[in-house]
């Protein structure tokens, strides 16, 4: 397949969504609208990361003590609420993850 | 202080981003080159497509043999989010000229989006904030070419790259976004409906699940808040 069109498709899609809004500089949204905008990170990322910890390949569930993206997941979770630091969050996530993967023996060495 | 200080600030408060985004930029780059991208074509991508996720998803959907449409329906509803991201951002935003409307939409990605919405919160436009928006796009734009650069230039050298999980570091960024909101009861029920609903509805075709998760999750922070409304309106929420 080519895939250039399919970039360049790629890249009008995600540029006019982004830019959606901004086109309507006067635009003022109702306080109902503006009380919703508040939880977008919120639930949006929660939607991505929970689905992320416990189907990991995207097919199957693994809700199993082998599966290193809900143990390392869940140990983020509990970094972040004790540091609120998001360096130390991404950071400390990230080698948690490795570590339960190098224990699990699920590295590529 | 001068545009050039706000900008470097913007450049500063994106390191954090930056560390998980170069794992993940790594890891697009050797999958994309391993799915048969050109050197051009998997940089080529993030340089004009720039939306993680949605590259991610596209590299996996060609490497199962999906069609253009359906890549670029997945496109269109992954990146869906990024409607609210710009509505959000407009109060702010929207009064700058077309010429800087432009490239902050572009780079309106969810690290950029998490970043730049806590200063605009703190101190509006006021102190050159174009400019450390412009900032911490740049700063981010650049990781994440960058590190699919390299992801796409040794992703078939160093063996089983793809094998290392480095996707992870989409997961601990979001979480690092994610769980200093969670701040009250409205916030915390919107990130257990939308995960709850995102698990249910995983199967739905083109990533259709991820938008009704959001969708139900604002709902239920908006409804919750307005239910709370009279008891806690004394205090600061």
């Amino acid at each position: 397949m080519d895939v250039w069109p399919l970039i360049l498709g790629m890249a009008l899609i995600t540029f006019a969504i982004r830019y959606s809004l901004f086109a309507f500089p006067h635009l003022r949204f109702p306080p109902s609208v503006r009380q919703g905008l508040q939880y977008v990170p919120t639930a949006v990322l929660s939607a991505i990361v929970l689905p992320g910890m416990l189907i990991p390949d995207g097919q199957q569930w693994a809700f199993t003590l082998h599966n290193a993206y809900l143990l390392a997941g869940l140990a983020t979770i509990a970094i972040a609420a004790l540091t609120r630091h998001l360096l130390a969050t991404i950071a400390g996530g990230l080698l948690v993850f490795f570590v339960v993967r190098g224990v699990l023996g699920q590295l590529p060495l | 202080m001068s545009r050039l200080q706000h900008f470097l600030y913007g450049c500063r408060d994106s390191i954090p981003m930056i560390v998980g985004i170069l794992p993940f930029g790594l890891i697009y780059g050797a999958l994309a080159s391993l799915a048969g991208l050109s050197l051009a074509q998997a940089l080529g991508m993030s340089l004009l497509v720039y939306a993680g996720s949605a590259q991610f998803i596209a590299i996996s959907l060609l490497t199962l043999g999906s069609g253009t449409l359906v890549i670029l329906l997945t496109t269109l509803v992954v990146n869906l989010r990024h409607v609210l991201y710009s509505a959000a951002l407009q109060p702010y935003v929207g009064g700058l000229s077309q010429r800087w409307r432009v490239p902050l939409a572009f780079g309106l990605t969810d690290e950029t989006f998490a970043v730049v919405q806590r200063r605009y919160l703190a101190r509006g436009m006021s102190e050159h904030g174009q400019w450390y928006h412009a900032g911490v796009a740049l700063a981010l734009y650049l990781s994440w070419v960058g590190s699919s650069l390299v992801g796409a230039l040794f992703g078939q050298s160093v063996p089983n790259l793809a094998g290392w999980g480095l996707d992870f570091a989409m997961l601990a960024t979001f979480i690092g976004i994610v769980v200093p909101a969670l701040r009250n009861q409205p916030q915390i029920a919107a990130a257990l409906v939308a995960g709850a609903v995102a698990l249910l509805c995983h199967a739905w075709p083109y990533k259709l699940g991820l938008m009704a998760a959001a969708l139900s999750g604002i709902a239920v922070g908006v409804w919750l808040e307005r239910r709370q409304a009279p008891v806690i309106s004394g205090e600061v929420v």
